[in-house]
């Protein structure tokens, strides 16, 4: 049967995804945003050649994401995978974020209480603590060093253990295991011993709860007594990765754009009260998570024009809509001006991003206490020579040296 | 303005309280949606619009006051 995709395969060469980015490492790839501007919709060509759908348009990721015709489910045909090593990695022991409902707001709702904004706002204090005290010790008789090892990785590492109970000792084992799940390169083996590595990690701790539960996550989980161990495993392995990975990521690069927006810099530094606006627009404007949500059509939707059959899958590129002119004027500039709530750098429907709240307060309190504390501070290395993560799911920099 | 919240479809993402937070709110137990002030007053009536728009799952809807002086 013809359907638009299949005969879009046909016609001329269909763009690769992902594509590069171009000479701006904060802009998303200049193919997506060409694309965007034909049309919201687009037929693109995935690493092993089939071809799925690109919803590149802000309405239109909105539109696919908030409806439950679009299946998060990596079980289902048709769903879309970014390399041969995601689609291995696809496994019955599954996290919420690959479930439809009512499986996956029956999880989800365990967890919803923790993270709700009243009980995140209880954290301030102690955030604040911890990031003042890795700054005390950065500065300590030095005057540079590599932000995102010594602040932007250590705080939101440091504070996920703190609310699941998992012992930060163990961060380096985690965080390289971490690392190497959200790698789009990494090799089908390479992946299946980190997330087997991480589920047994898991399992592990979540013993040591049931003997001696901390009134952390992990243990009111278990105390629930509706789980599974593979359940509870799944889901505090979710919250491990995505509790650190994400905010580190954003915590460096934001610096790093402020860093290149000086006048938006120093504004920040002098009105410290415009911060939560400059966190949601630096989530607009930066959209780490960056190679698209996967999502399969259970039946034919149309969507920007386009019919999209049951069985096509669709990336919603969130970066690309972040960066929709009709929506959000003068997109391509950090402005913290710009009204940027309507962002979708959390998603959008039910699986919008479950951490908003505790990234946000993160957020706010880094930027905060890094300005505030490091006066003068500037790149340290020749911003041609930074490292992004390019290949990784989550976007950022390596490393990013920097001096006060 | 009526504000009707459905917390069957409440994903609880917190949105409206971020955006509105003298009408919603979200309740201990799950953080699920809570209703605090079902016919806002006007100089909520932006906000709660905003909220509407931002809710991820749609469980936030309005009803407008003068929906029942349609013409007929």
């Amino acid at each position: 049967m013809t359907t638009d995709l299949t005969s879009a395969v046909r016609q001329a060469d269909l763009l690769a995804v992902p594509a590069a980015r171009g000479t701006c490492p904060f802009d998303p790839p200049p193919a997506y945003e060409q694309a965007r501007r034909r049309a919201p919709v687009v037929p693109v060509r995935l690493f092993d050649g089939t071809a799925t759908w690109m919803i590149a348009g802000y309405h239109e990721v909105r539109q696919v994401l908030g409806d439950p015709r679009f299946s998060a489910d990596d079980r289902a045909p048709g769903f879309p995978f970014l390399s041969a090593g995601r689609r291995e990695l696809v496994t019955e022991r599954r996290a919420f974020i690959r479930m439809d409902d009512p499986e996956h707001a029956r999880l989800r709702r365990m967890l919803t209480g923790e993270f709700m904004l009243k009980r995140i706002e209880e954290l301030r204090p102690r955030v604040q603590e911890l990031a003042d005290e890795l700054l005390d010790r950065m500065i300590a008789g030095r005057r540079e060093a590599d932000l995102v090892a010594e602040f932007a990785l250590p705080l939101p590492s440091l504070v996920i253990c703190m609310m699941l109970g998992v012992p930060y000792e163990d961060h380096e084992y985690f965080q390289a295991c971490s690392r190497t799940l959200l790698d789009n390169s990494a090799k089908p083996e390479q992946l299946a011993a980190a997330r087997d590595g991480l589920v047994e990690y898991m399992h592990r701790l979540a013993e040591g709860k049931r003997r001696e539960p901390d009134g952390g996550i992990v243990s009111r989980l278990i105390e629930r007594g509706e789980l599974s161990p593979d359940e509870v495993a799944s889901m505090c392995l979710l919250l491990l990765i995505a509790g650190h990975e994400t905010t580190a990521n954003m915590t460096a690069l934001s610096v790093l754009a402020l860093l290149r927006n000086p006048r938006q810099l120093a504004r920040l530094r002098m009105e410290p009260e415009v911060t939560r606006d400059a966190v949601e627009e630096l989530l607009r404007y930066l959209s780490i998570v960056h190679t698209g949500l996967p999502r399969v059509a259970t039946e034919d939707v149309t969507v920007g024009g386009r019919l999209i059959r049951a069985g096509e899958g669709v990336l919603c590129m969130l970066s690309t809509a972040n960066r929709d002119e009709a929506v959000f004027p003068g997109a391509d500039e950090l402005d913290l001006d710009h009204p940027a709530r309507r962002h979708v750098a959390f998603g959008f429907g039910v699986h919008q991003c479950l951490g908003q709240p505790l990234a946000r307060l993160e957020l706010q309190i880094a930027l905060d206490r890094i300005l505030q504390r490091l006066p003068g501070l500037r790149l340290n290395a020749d911003f041609d020579g930074l490292r992004f993560r390019h290949d990784l799911v989550v976007y950022g920099v390596y490393e990013l040296p920097v001096a006060w | 303005m009526q504000v009707h919240a459905d917390r069957e479809r409440c994903c609880g993402a917190g949105m409206c309280a971020l955006t509105a937070p003298e009408v919603f709110d979200q309740r201990d137990e799950d953080g699920l949606v809570v209703v605090l002030r079902s016919t806002p007053p006007a100089e909520f009536e932006a906000d709660v619009r905003e909220a509407v728009s931002l809710c991820p799952s749609g469980a936030i809807s309005l009803t407008e006051e003068d929906a029942a002086a349609l013409p007929g």
